[in-house]
C-alpha cells in the first residue's frame, strides 16, 4: 500500500490557508476589512483574550485575510506557522526583538540588503543589540565571532550585492553547536527556489514586497518559524523558556516547544511594535503568491538570457551571476538552487559612473526605480543612486563600482529586454 | 516528567482533570482545552508520557503501563481522583485507568478514539525503521482531508507544519512504541465493561485514523456513554474543531 502524498506546492501556493468563505460561499479569499471583532458573549471574550479559545480579537494582532497569507506561506516553506508584518523591514526587526534584549549579540553575513545592514549595524545599536558582520563564505569567521551573547546568525539566501550563496547547511551547523538558530532572508529565492528549513535554517523571512507579492502593489514581510530550533535545550533564551510578565507570566516553551517563538512574536511583538500587515496587503501579496510557482520560472527563464547576453557584450566588463562559473559560489549554487539562482543580479558595465547613468537613462522597457522582484524588470545604479555619496574606495568596499548596474529581471518577452540593453549599453559608450 | 497545570499549583479543594496525548504527540496538542480548564476552576495536569516532549525517556510500551504511569502521577501529585480526557492513544490509556482505578476516575472523555485501535503494517513498519514516512502517515492521516487547503482556527498556523515539527524531536523508536501499543491493546470490550463513570465520546466525522464507527463496540459497552460526533472534523479534534471540542467537554465536566 502507498503512503499518504503531501498536496503539492502550486496546489498549496492557491488553496493553503483558506477554504471558501461559509458565510457567502465565496471563492477568492474575502479581504476582512475590520479592526475588531464581535465577542458572542463575555465568557467568549475572556477565552479569546486567556487563548482558551481560537480567533481574533484586533486586527493588528491577528485578521482573516492576513491568516490565510500567513498559512500559505508556513506550508509552502514547511513551517509550523508565520507571522505577516507590515514589511520585510519589520520582520527582521520583529524576530530580533522576540528573541534578544539590551547587551545581545548578532553575527550577520556582511552581504545583506542595505537596509538589513543599516538596522544591525547602526539601529539596533542604540538598543544595546551589537552585530559582527562577516564574510559570509569564511565559515571560520562566523564561528569565531560567537561570543557568550550572542543570540542569531543571519545571512541572505543570496546576498548582496553578489549574490552570494549562503552555505546554510554548514553555517546552520555552526549556529546549532552553538546553541543558536539561523535566521535566513529568503526574499531573493522564494519557496520556489530554494527551501532554506530543509537545508538547516530555523527561522526565515521574506520581504513580501517582492517576488512573492510579484507586482509592485503593495509592501509587506512575512516571518516563518520552522519549529524545529529547541529553545529549552539551548538554554539562551528565557524570553521564550521563563515566565514573561508582559503576557500573564506565560512561559511561551511551556504551551508549547514548537510554536513558543511565534506565540512571543505574535502577543508581544505585534501587540506592542505593531507593524501588522493589511488585510488589503495580504490580499494583494496572496494574489501574487497565486502564480507563484508559474513566475518564478519564467523569471529564472528570462534571466538566464539576459545574463548571456550581457557576459558576451564588449561594453560589459564582468557579470555576476552564480550560474556563471566565474561566480565564487557556482559550485555550491548547484547543489543548494537546482532550480535557479533567481532574477536579481549585477554587472559591471564599462566606462564607470558616467557610462552607468547614460545607460539607465537611455533603457525604455526597464523601469529605473528602488524595488525588485516585480513582473516589470527593473534597474538600478547604485553609485548615481542608493550609493551616490560613496568614494570609489568606498564603493569597493561594499563590493560595488562605480560601473555597478543592478538588474531585477521581469516577465517580458526576453528578446524585448535584451534588444532594450543592447541599445542602451550603446547609448553608454 | 512534566506536565502543563496552566501555571496554577493543585489545589485539593478543586476538581481535577488529565489530559492525555496521542502517539508520538505531547501535552501542547491539549493547548486551549487544557488553558480553558485551568483558569476555570480545575486542576489540570496535561501530562507529556515518558520519552514524549518535557518528559523524559525511556517510553512505556503498553496500554496498562501507560494508565499505570497515570496513577503514580496522580499519587505524586496527593490526587485521589481525577477526570482523564485522552486523545487516540490517550483515549484507551483514559479507558484503562478506568477500569483499573474505578475509585479514581471520576469521568473520562475519548477523543478521536477506536476500538480495536489497528495500526496498519506499512505504518508500523516505517514507524519501526524512524523512517520519515511514518511521520508524514501520521501527518497526513492524522487530520482530515481538506486540512491542508482550508483555514486553521488558530490564525497564521499551519497544522501540518506544527505535527510535523513534533514528530521530529521524538528519539527513535519512540512513535514505533507508541503505535505498537495501540496496536496490540486488547483489552478494550473488557476494560468498558468496568467502567462505572460518566463516558464522553467526541469523535471527528471526517476522521480516516479512527473512523466514527470504529468506536461503535466501545460506546455500547460502557452503560450510559454520550457520543457527540464533530463534523467536519478529523482525528485531530483539539486542533481541527477546537470550540466544538472544548463546548462537549464542558457540558460533560458541568464547567
Amino acid at each position: 500500500m502507498a503512503g499518504p502524498k503531501y498536496p503539492g506546492f502550486d496546489t498549496l501556493a492557491l488553496h493553503a490557508g483558506q477554504s471558501p468563505d461559509p458565510a457567502t460561499g465565496a471563492r477568492a479569499v474575502p479581504i476582512y476589512q475590520t479592526t475588531s471583532y464581535v465577542f458572542r458573549d463575555a465568557a467568549h471574550a475572556a477565552s479569546l483574550f486567556n487563548m482558551e479559545r481560537a480567533g481574533h480579537v484586533y486586527s493588528r494582532i491577528s485578521n482573516p485575510t492576513v491568516a490565510v497569507l500567513e498559512e500559505r506561506m508556513a506550508a509552502l516553506e514547511g513551517g509550523v506557522g508565520a507571522i505577516a508584518t507590515a514589511s520585510g523591514q519589520a520582520a527582521l526587526h520583529l524576530a530580533v526583538a522576540t528573541l534578544m534584549d539590551a547587551g545581545s549579540h548578532i553575527v550577520a553575513s556582511g552581504a545583506l540588503y542595505g537596509g538589513s545592514h543599516n538596522l544591525l549595524g547602526y539601529t539596533l545599536k542604540r538598543f544595546g543589540i551589537e552585530t559582527t558582520f562577516v564574510q559570509p563564505r569564511d565559515l571560520e569567521a562566523w564561528k569565531k565571532n560567537i561570543k557568550s551573547n550572542t543570540r542569531l546568525l543571519f545571512g541572505e539566501t543570496l546576498g548582496n550585492p553578489g549574490l552570494d550563496v549562503l552555505d546554510i547547511p554548514a553555517v546552520s551547523k555552526i549556529a546549532h553547536e552553538a546553541g543558536l538558530p539561523l535566521l535566513v532572508d529568503a526574499t531573493f529565492t522564494t519557496p520556489f527556489l530554494m527551501k532554506p528549513f530543509e537545508l538547516g535554517a530555523d527561522l526565515l523571512y521574506h520581504s513580501a514586497t517582492k517576488f512573492l507579492g510579484g507586482h509592485g502593489v503593495a509592501i509587506g514581510g512575512v516571518l516563518v518559524d520552522s519549529g524545529r530550533f529547541d529553545w529549552e535545550k539551548s538554554g539562551k533564551f528565557p524570553q521564550l523558556t521563563a515566565p514573561y510578565a508582559g503576557f500573564h507570566n506565560m512561559d511561551f516553551e511551556e504551551e508549547s516547544g514548537t510554536r513558543a517563538f511565534l506565540l512571543r512574536a505574535r502577543r508581544e511583538g505585534l501587540r506592542d511594535f505593531g507593524a501588522c500587515m493589511a488585510p488589503m496587503t495580504a490580499f494583494q501579496i496572496l494574489q501574487g503568491v497565486e502564480t507563484l510557482h508559474l513566475r518564478m520560472p519564467r523569471h529564472v527563464e528570462n534571466t538566464r538570457k539576459v545574463v548571456a547576453f550581457l557576459s558576451s557584450n564588449a561594453s560589459v566588463q564582468s557579470v555576476m551571476y552564480p550560474e556563471l562559473e566565474t561566480h565564487p559560489d557556482y559550485k555550491l549554487a548547484k547543489q543548494l538552487l537546482p532550480r535557479g539562482c533567481g532574477a536579481v543580479f549585477s554587472f559591471d558595465i564599462k566606462g564607470g559612473r558616467e557610462a552607468g547613468r547614460k545607460f539607465i537613462e537611455a533603457l525604455r522597457v526597464f523601469s529605473h526605480l528602488a524595488n525588485v522582484g516585480d513582473a516589470k524588470s527593473l534597474v538600478i545604479h547604485p553609485a548615481t543612486t542608493t550609493h551616490y555619496r560613496m568614494s570609489d574606495e568606498d564603493l569597493k568596499k561594499a563590493g560595488i563600482g562605480p560601473g555597478t548596474v543592478r538588474l531585477s529581471i521581469g516577465l517580458e518577452d526576453a528578446e524585448d529586454l535584451i534588444a532594450d540593453l543592447d541599445r542602451a549599453l550603446k547609448a553608454a559608450k | 516528567m512534566f506536565a502543563y497545570t496552566a501555571a496554577h499549583d493543585v489545589d485539593p479543594a478543586k476538581r481535577s482533570v488529565v489530559f492525555v496525548h496521542g502517539a508520538g504527540l505531547d501535552h501542547s496538542w491539549w493547548g486551549l482545552q487544557s488553558r480553558y480548564f485551568g483558569y476555570h476552576g480545575f486542576n489540570v495536569l496535561a501530562v507529556d508520557l515518558p520519552a514524549h516532549g518535557r518528559s523524559e525517556g525511556p517510553a512505556l510500551t503498553g496500554i496498562g503501563e501507560m494508565a499505570d504511569w497515570v496513577r503514580k502521577v496522580l499519587n505524586e501529585k496527593q490526587i485521589k481522583s481525577a477526570a482523564l480526557v485522552g486523545h487516540s492513544m490517550g483515549s484507551l490509556i483514559a479507558l484503562e485507568f478506568a477500569a483499573r482505578y474505578p475509585q479514581a476516575a471520576e469521568r473520562i472523555a475519548l477523543i478521536g478514539t477506536a476500538y480495536p485501535m489497528k495500526v496498519g503494517e506499512v505504518f508500523l513498519d516505517a514507524a519501526r525503521r524512524n523512517d520519515q514516512s511514518a511521520y508524514d502517515m501520521e501527518t497526513i492521516w492524522g487530520h482530515a482531508a481538506q486540512v491542508p487547503l482550508a483555514g486553521n482556527p488558530n490564525p497564521g498556523m499551519w497544522m501540518y507544519g506544527d505535527t510535523l515539527a513534533r514528530l521530529r524531536r521524538l528519539a527513535p523508536g519512540v512513535l514505533y512504541a507508541d503505535l505498537a501499543a495501540c496496536n496490540a491493546y486488547a483489552g478494550g470490550l473488557e476494560a468498558a465493561a468496568k467502567v462505572k463513570c460518566p463516558a464522553l465520546f467526541v469523535l471527528g466525522r471526517r476522521d480516516v485514523m479512527a473512523p466514527p464507527k470504529a468506536a461503535g463496540e466501545l460506546a455500547k459497552a460502557i452503560a450510559g456513554s454520550r457520543t457527540v460526533q464533530v463534523g467536519p472534523s478529523g482525528h485531530s479534534l483539539m486542533a481541527e474543531a477546537p470550540d466544538a471540542t472544548l463546548d462537549a467537554l464542558i457540558e460533560f465536566f458541568g464547567a
